[in-house]
């Protein structure tokens, strides 16, 4: 139980998907501008990396293992991925109308994030069982959704403030992640 | 446009890192040393001009051209999966070293958006040789963005450079001789977003400077 929790803990701050693992850059730099969105994207993205995470997991050891055939994985995990993305989109449509409205646009988008796949691999990577592997997707994708939330209002607040010509827009946002990524280094120090 | 100019737009002009701001992950995470740059750089060039070129052949004929339409990026994806799987086991059997540094950053060129976005904005309407050259460029500019951006780090954050193993240059005497230390910063998280936000900075500054001079020049 305690190494779950340890386990639970890296994952949400230590070894934070976005400011140590660099995943998932590409979301936390585009949609990060409104509180809204980033809340809107984190929670799609929760929801996608816990199923993905625990369909590939059964599908690498059930099926690649058992049938000798490790080296198809990027391919079965990407096509996983896509196809599951398609299905969430489709069924969110007629099961939850208003939850699809606020996730709907960010779903087409989930399906090249390297966070998605790169949690997928992870996960075999590093040999965790079925538990760890719930545990580990559920608290990354929770860091995820925390930093995503923390930058969007630090990016609200950027806007108004007087930044030189040249650092508008993306660069003075990555100084202000490093800073982030600074704080949370330092968290490193707990386990 | 001339095969010259679609070779170097893609290494300026449409720069994929410095402009377009695409496939930022592996850019941060594994340019920390310039071997690993350039292990990345190779790899995504096999993978980009390839699949460039696979999907430029698969859609110039008009029929299949046709039949694919509906499910082109599952297609394309399991043609980037293809190749991203060959530079995986290619990379495991010849170049160990950096098959474990790059770790989980080969796989996941199968998500870059470079790749994906050059099959779906260039290739899938252009000649084949065009689309290869194109590819060529953009894999040259993410390469040559990926190889400055570990030059800083690795100089300012450990104080060598290192080019292939054990070939390595050790820039110590320098920092000696100024009485100074390399910053270990630069290699952690924090010195990637810092260098890469202010390399951006740079280049933004360039670019605005040299509009402006456009401006004047045809104001006049």
């Amino acid at each position: 139980m305690s190494n779950l929790i340890s386990l639970a803990f890296a994952a949400f701050i230590v070894e934070n998907i976005i400011l140590t693992q660099f995943l998932g850059i590409c979301p936390f730099l585009g949609v990060s501008k409104k509180r809204s969105s980033a809340i809107g994207m984190g929670l799609a993205v929760v929801f996608v990396i816990i199923l993905s995470s625990s369909i590939t997991w059964v599908l690498y050891h059930y099926v690649l293992v058992v049938l000798d055939i490790e080296y198809l994985r990027t391919i079965v995990f990407i096509l996983v991925i896509a196809a599951l993305v398609q299905m969430v989109e489709t069924f969110l449509k007629k099961i939850s109308p208003s939850l699809y409205k606020a996730l709907g646009i960010y779903l087409p988008l989930i399906t090249t994030n390297c966070a998605v796949l790169g949690v997928a691999i992870i996960n075999i990577n590093n040999g965790h069982n079925f538990i760890e592997m719930l545990v580990y997707s559920t608290f990354i994708s929770l860091g995820f959704l925390f930093v995503m939330y923390i930058f969007s209002m630090m990016r609200e607040k950027l806007d108004l403030a007087p930044v030189p010509k040249a650092f508008k827009g993306t660069p003075i946002a990555l100084i202000v992640a490093a800073i982030l990524a600074m704080i949370f280094a330092r968290f490193g120090g707990i386990i | 446009m001339n095969q010259k100019e679609n070779f170097f737009k893609g290494v300026l002009k449409e720069n994929p890192l410095f402009v377009s701001v695409l496939g930022m992950c592996p850019s941060l995470a594994v340019t920390t040393t310039l071997e690993n740059a350039i292990g990345m750089s190779v790899a995504v060039f096999f993978v980009l001009v390839l699949s460039n070129f696979l999907v430029s052949l698969l859609m110039s004929s008009k029929k299949i051209a046709e039949l694919v339409k509906p499910v082109r990026i599952p297609v394309y994806i399991v043609i980037i999966a293809t190749l991203v799987t060959i530079v995986e086991m290619v990379t495991h059997a010849f170049v160990y070293n950096l098959y474990v540094s790059l770790g989980v950053f080969i796989p996941l060129i199968v998500v870059n958006c470079i790749i994906l976005g050059r099959a779906e904005a260039f290739a899938s309407n252009h000649k084949p040789i065009d689309a290869v050259v194109d590819g060529m460029g953009m894999a040259a500019g993410y390469g040559l963005a990926l190889i400055l951006i570990s030059l800083v780090r690795e100089i300012l954050g450990s104080g060598t450079i290192t080019v292939w193993g054990s070939l390595q240059v050790n820039l110590m005497p320098v920092f000696d001789f100024l009485k100074i230390q390399p910053l270990d910063m630069f290699t952690k998280p924090v010195g990637a977003f810092m260098t890469f936000g202010f390399l951006l900075a740079i280049i933004l500054a360039i670019g605005n400077k040299r509009q402006a001079k456009l401006e004047k020049g045809s104001a006049k």
